[in-house]
């Protein structure tokens, strides 16, 4: 008789998830560009540059930099912003990490929010569920996008006027509070339906049964079951609120200069698109990188989590 | 049958008129006063004070949003500069930054809205739903591995980059379009091509993304049916794979799609705003967009999220009525 050799769900799902060379590869991109995003200071300090430095020695006369690619050489491997003449490599830095940043404090806050109302309302069901259950479909009914448009540059006033936070501090809060604010229904809704089955479950009427708290099922007994679920969601929302960053600053309700995320760099760069198109394709060439990495790794992840796939 | 369609009904007005109401309160809470934004240089408080009551903002909210309904049904008359305007129902509002009656300007942005929605729509179906069904025939094969990749790409590409890219490096650059023209308004039936020429790429843009989710979701939801048991009851009882895959698999696996396309198409038809921004064309999206940015132009942004509002509530209700006759296990819930 061969041993029996027992592992953990965990080590099930890792054990999936390193056989899959594509999930591997995504997962070193993207860990590779949140080091250049989150190591921003360190590695422009490195390179000798800086992002908000202008480098007009490398433009011509009209403001245009000069060589080929937009000014690209070993100094500045992104060449240089037409007109001001920053150094675009340290701009992609500095903007992915407030991109990175938007899409992962508001994943983790929708999925937080989501999470706690969805078992609450799956877990109680009756009058909160209902309560939960409405708001969210009314949520649900918002034109969120054209609401965020709407409403940003007015909401930025009014989160100034708190005196907290100024500037692109004022307007990154806006944008995160709204993405969370539209963002958690979807997640709770997931989760809602799971604790749902969940409390139907042997395991938990032998706890309830058991005499424990409604808090210590929740929190020792539902909740390990709702961790995959909460990691697939928030790996596949992850490109989708960066993406959607990068598009409210392109229109002009985002962040705003001197900030350089790539909706800005984008709505910057279509201007020159005839004499420096390098200076719009690297930024797309960047975001598109990004985005996809995360997707792949997204489906990776879920992939090796879920349970139906074994 | 009826009884679950008036109930649906009833729900859908409530929530039209709670979601309209709420977003009457929204706006009255923003630290933005219209009143002082349509002032003019020389102003003073007793001319904002003039302005707040043009406007319509010297009433509670409540007051507000009934007169804006009773607007709807009987049409409404707002002052300005001594003269009295009328706007005929269904009367949206009036804009004092453009002197016209807000359902005029809508009347004039829908047809670009509606012509780039349903152009996209037809196109991300037909291609998303026959990419799908291949893969899902054709699974593991080279089809269904090429496939796989247009899903890929066509989720990883935003659109406002898809957007770009195609008018800048498509568009212009192979002079397809004269750029004084690009978004010009041409009638589908008088000029089908030069509607064509306006809206063939926006849509091809706008349908990029949606047709690579539809192919995932066609492809997962036919490999899923076809383990059903009644398709091999249907298999068993000798029926060819075409009429299988026609009368049974699809009936099955695209019933759900139902609900899906309808939610995304009334999602566009309140306007696509990055897609008629990018390519020019004056939409509801790009009038909202506008009068956001340029002019903060109240009754016009109040009346382009409450028509984006209602279309997703009542293409909801549509498609749950849908869903009932073809699946009649609905209505009892």
């Amino acid at each position: 008789m061969s041993e029996v050799i027992l592992r953990t769900p965990q080590q099930i799902a890792w054990g999936r998830f390193r056989r899959n060379k594509t999930g591997i590869v995504s997962a070193i991109v993207v860990l590779f560009f949140l080091f250049l995003a989150y190591g921003a200071p360190l590695i422009t300090r490195l390179f000798g540059l800086s992002s908000t430095e202008t480098y007009l020695d490398g433009l011509d006369p009209q403001g245009m930099p000069i060589g080929a690619g937009g000014g690209i050489s070993w100094q500045h491997p992104f060449g240089l912003e037409p007109g001001a003449g920053r150094d675009v490599f340290s701009m992609l830095l500095y903007g992915s990490r407030i991109s990175f940043s938007v899409a992962i404090i508001t994943s983790v806050a929708a999925i937080g929010i989501g999470m706690i109302l969805g078992i609450t309302a799956g877990y109680f069901r009756g009058r909160v569920d209902a309560v939960i259950g409405r708001f969210s479909d009314l949520l649900f009914a918002f034109p969120s996008f054209f609401m965020i448009i709407a409403l940003s540059i007015p909401m930025v006033e009014r989160v100034e006027s708190l005196g907290i936070v100024r500037d692109n501090g004022a307007r990154l809060t806006v944008l995160i509070i709204f993405f969370v604010f539209f963002g958690w229904p979807g997640f709770a809704r997931l989760v809602r339906s799971q604790a749902m089955s969940l409390r139907e479950r042997d395991f938990i009427m032998a706890a309830q049964s058991q005499g424990a708290s409604n808090w210590r099922i929740i929190t020792k007994e539902m909740l390990p079951n709702l961790w995959p679920t909460a990691i697939v969601f928030l790996s596949l929302s992850l490109p989708g609120y960066l993406a959607a960053e990068a598009v409210f600053s392109f229109l002009g309700v985002g962040i705003n200069p001197p900030a350089s995320t790539f909706g800005l760099v984008l709505s910057d760069a279509i201007k020159y698109w005839r004499a420096d198109p390098a200076y719009l394709m690297i930024p797309c060439a960047m975001l598109i990188a990004i985005v996809l990495a995360l997707n792949l790794l997204g489906d990776a992840v879920r992939d090796a989590l879920d349970t139906k796939a074994e | 049958m009826f009884t679950f369609v008036l109930k649906r009904l009833a729900y859908t007005i409530i929530l039209l008129a709670i979601v309209s109401l709420t977003i009457f309160f929204i706006f009255d809470l923003i630290p933005v006063d219209p009143a002082r934004l349509v002032c003019s240089k020389q102003c003073t408080p007793s001319l904002v004070e003039a302005n707040r009551q043009r406007l319509g903002l010297d009433v509670s909210v409540l007051e507000q949003w009934w007169r804006f309904i009773v607007g709807l049904f009987a049409g409404r008359t707002f002052g300005e500069e001594g003269i009295a305007i009328t706007c005929a129902a269904p009367a949206l509002g009036y804009s004092f930054s453009r002197h016209e009656c807000v359902t005029t300007i809508v009347a004039e942005a829908f047809p670009f809205t509606l012509s780039l929605a349903l152009g996209a729509f037809v196109l991300w179906l037909s291609v998303g739903i026959s990419l799908g069904v291949l893969s899902a025939r054709k699974k593991g094969k080279f089809a269904d591995r090429a496939a796989s990749v247009f899903v890929l790409v066509g989720t990883s590409l935003p659109t406002f980059i898809t957007g770009i890219l195609v008018v800048l490096f498509i568009v212009l650059r192979f002079n397809l379009v004269n750029p004084l023209e690009l978004g010009n308004w041409h009638n589908p039936f008088t000029e089908p091509l030069g509607w064509l020429q306006t809206f063939f790429f926006p849509c091809a843009t706008l349908a990029l993304a949606y047709a690579a989710t539809y192919t995932r979701f066609t492809r997962s939801n036919v490999i899923e049916t076809s383990s059903e048991d009644f398709i091999r009851t249907a298999r068993a009882k000798g029926l060819s794979e075409k009429v299988i895959l026609r009368k049974h698999t699809l009936r099955a696996a695209l019933a759900p799609i139902t609900t899906i396309a309808g939610l995304d198409f009334a999602g566009l038809l309140g306007g696509a705003i990055i897609t008629e921004g990018i390519f020019g064309l004056n939409g509801l999206g790009r009038l909202s967009i506008k009068a956001v940015t340029q002019t903060y132009d109240l009754p016009i942004i109040v009346a382009t999220t409450l028509i984006a509002s209602a279309f997703v509530l009542i293409m909801n209700l549509i498609v749950d009525i849908a869903y009932a006759y073809i699946d009649p296990r609905v209505r009892t819930t």
